[in-house]
């Protein structure tokens, strides 16, 4: 539709330039802005990478449908996005994920049992943050995009950018996705980003559903042209892409650190699962769409061209799966060992410094467990 | 000693904060180059750059948010809420992301950030800029609330404050920002911040306020006094954690127990201080703990504020409601 005084309107459709680097049928093609030489052995790392955190997935889905986890969050589809986004971190940059990015983890040597965790109820986040610099999950829609653009104002403060030191210069990635790009604090936190130029990279994962609300009730753009408005770069990435998602992320993170300001970098995927295991997509989308997006699968791509190219024998997809199933066999075994949390220990992690009026309160606790203790 | 107000004891203790750690940083809405709506934070920003006191975006979300992330790259932020009707859209992140940081994190993650609100009415202002929502933080575990009364506790309380590794909302009564004026002795040691303080001692009736009707507590209790009645006043200072052993232990004596606050009377301050003075002095009760408060409206127009605000007469009113039980 185009109006005669204000132009065409903007269409989410119309502009689907993305950046790939390898084809869904595994065939190495190349780009002007984006493109870089891979080694064998780190394409053979991808494979292994994106094959591992796929059983992790599939893994963890099972063992809530035995009952062994409350929840599961799938990233199942997702894999060349986050390994992609992962891998091309240095150990000095900082991460901000939701609660979906499993694939980043694994590139921050998060063990997958601590992932279970919270997910089981045992613990809200298992990790430690700043040993991993990568922070707790965050469920809270969009609310880490904020806390990312802060720690890269400290960043800044710490002098820790534009110093030419690739040991020193630091970025900060604010992962998250389609639905929330409509909140508040990603607009937020896009504001403080460019008006500071911190160094943000605004990590999308557009996997096209928002549990059953389709990319269209969120944008009427695509979404990476959202950062023209706010006034910094975005790109689309061909989030099913592992080649191309490494490529444009240590293009962007490179950016950020040299103190080119934020940047937002939009994969673009697909969630072949459910939202999360208590979730019923077979109630809002087709079955044929999905079938689509299996044809573009980012490890089937990464494990044709392996082999088209020669680049692997099949001794090293034997190894890998055996390791693959390795990985799910140790997880099922320690998930089920997670020890329970003592209630009691709820009262001391209120505040960094405990007050009475909670020593009180574990007392009654303390007493009222007593209490049937001594009927025993 | 030296006579300020309390705009100035604040101004001073932020000074005093920053020269004393450098991670300490100043942010929010017009506090550089103007030095903030009130001029709380006035010559900050030229004494310590625009890197520690830092002129946001008018996003209070934003505002909140960043500080959440200079907290985990080790900073102390100090925000500036320009007004306590404006907290509400960083309510979420301080209610779901400052209060429960350290917990989700086990204590992994120290949340050390400050968030001043000046709160209360009785400046003759448009909506939004009169209101008392303390309870609302008070009631979310993982914040501690504070509210200063007077000058000299402003400047200690303030880099208190600062100082704590607990995530802070410092409240503070904006009509005595300029009205306040008092001897601030900047050498004293001052008493702990979680501790509430007896500010005049009597033997008939205990009354308790904290921010803005401490004062109107103490007049309350002077005009008594020319009657012939004893009240004693507490500052309750720490709204959360809340120290109530100087009221049980006035209670146990007095018998008697009016709370004062601005804030709405449902689920208030008073509710949940007559809730405790109950369990723990109810045999030392001579009268049912009585609240003065702000209606349960919304704050009305400004013309109109001083009927919805408790003020001396209300206040008298509630001890000789007590008194003649």
């Amino acid at each position: 539709m185009t109006d005669p005084v204000f132009g065409p309107a903007p269409d989410l459709d119309a502009d689907p330039e993305l950046v790939q680097l390898l084809t869904p049928e595994g065939e190495r093609v190349h780009h002007p802005g984006f493109d870089l030489e891979f080694s064998a052995e780190q394409v053979r790392g991808f494979y292994r990478d994106m094959t591992l955190v796929r059983r992790l997935d599939i893994e963890a889905t099972a063992l809530q449908r035995h009952g062994e986890l409350g929840l599961w969050v799938q990233s199942l589809g997702q894999e060349a996005a986050q390994i992609g986004a992962g891998r091309a971190l240095l150990p000095q940059d900082y991460v901000f994920p939701t609660y979906r990015e499993h694939g980043v983890a694994w590139c921050r040597d998060i063990d997958p049992v601590q992932l279970l965790s919270m997910y089981r109820g045992v613990d809200h986040g298992g990790w430690d943050p700043a040993e991993h610099n990568f922070n707790l999950y965050t469920v809270v829609i969009g609310a880490q995009t904020l806390h990312a653009t802060g720690y890269a104002m400290g960043v800044q403060r710490d002098g820790a950018v534009g110093t030419g030191d690739p040991t020193r210069d630091t970025a900060v990635v604010a992962h998250f996705g389609d639905g929330a790009s409509s909140q508040g604090d990603v607009s937020e936190a896009f504001v403080f980003a460019a008006s500071y130029n911190a160094p943000v990279v605004f990590f999308c994962q557009n996997n096209q559903w928002a549990i059953s609300e389709p990319i269209e009730r969120q944008s009427r753009i695509p979404l990476y042209r959202r950062s023209q408005g706010f006034g910094f770069p975005g790109v689309r990435v061909d989030g099913n892409d592992v080649l191309a998602t490494y490529s444009v992320m240590q293009a962007a993170l490179r950016h950020a650190r040299e103190g080119q300001g934020p940047i937002l970098v939009e994969a673009f995927t697909y969630r072949m699962g459910a939202h999360t295991t208590t979730d019923d997509p077979t109630r809002y989308r087709h079955a044929e769409e999905v079938e689509q997006w299996r044809l573009k699968d980012p490890i089937t791509r990464v494990e044709a061209h392996l082999r088209r190219e020669g680049l692997a024998d099949e001794a090293f997809f034997e190894e890998v799966a055996a390791e693959a199933d390795e990985l799910g066999e140790r997880m099922r075994r320690e998930c089920k060992a997670l020890p329970d949390p003592q209630p009691r220990g709820i009262f001391d992690l209120v505040h960094a410094e405990q007050t009475e009026e909670l020593v009180a309160q574990q007392a009654s606790y303390d007493a009222h467990v007593a209490s049937f203790e001594e009927v025993h | 000693m030296t006579t300020m107000t309390m705009a100035k004891a604040l101004n001073n203790g932020l000074r005093r904060a920053m020269e004393d750690d450098d991670k300490v940083l100043v942010m929010g809405e017009d506090v550089g180059t103007l030095g903030g709506v009130f001029r709380i934070t006035d010559g900050l920003q030229k004494d310590f750059g625009d890197d520690r006191v830092i002129d946001t975006p008018l996003a209070e979300s934003g505002i909140v948010g960043t500080a959440v992330g200079l907290a985990m790259r080790g900073y102390r932020p100090v925000v500036e809420i320009q007004f306590d009707g404006f907290v509400y859209p960083a309510y979420d992140q301080i209610v779901c992301q400052v209060a429960k940081l350290h917990f989700r994190s086990q204590g992994r993650i120290k949340m050390p950030i400050v968030i001043r609100i000046p709160f209360g009415g009785g400046i003759g202002a448009v909506e939004h800029h009169s209101e008392s929502p303390e309870a609302q933080f008070v009631h979310t575990p993982g914040l501690k609330v504070v509210a200063c009364s007077n000058p000299a506790d402003a400047y200690t309380m303030i880099q208190q404050a600062i100082a704590s590794d607990d995530p802070v909302i410092f409240l503070e009564p904006k009509r005595l920002y300029y009205s306040a004026k008092a001897d601030v002795d900047e050498a004293a040691t001052p008493p702990p911040l979680w501790k509430s303080q007896v500010v005049r001692t009597g033997s008939d009736a205990t009354l308790v306020g904290y921010g803005p009707t401490v004062s109107t507590c103490l007049d309350a209790a002077a005009v008594a006094a020319e009657e012939g009645r004893s009240i004693e006043v507490i500052d309750l200072r720490t709204l959360s954690p809340l120290d109530l052993g100087p009221v049980h232990e006035s209670v146990r004596r007095t018998g008697r127990l009016v709370v004062v606050h601005e804030a709405h009377m449902t689920l208030g301050m008073g509710a949940e201080i007559a809730a405790r003075v109950t369990e723990e002095c109810f045999h030392s009760l001579e009268a049912p703990v009585l609240r003065v408060g702000g209606y349960d409206t919304p704050y009305p127009p400004s013309r109109i504020e001083e009927a919805y605000l408790p003020d001396l007469d209300r206040v008298l009113d509630a001890v000789d409601r007590t008194v003649g039980f």
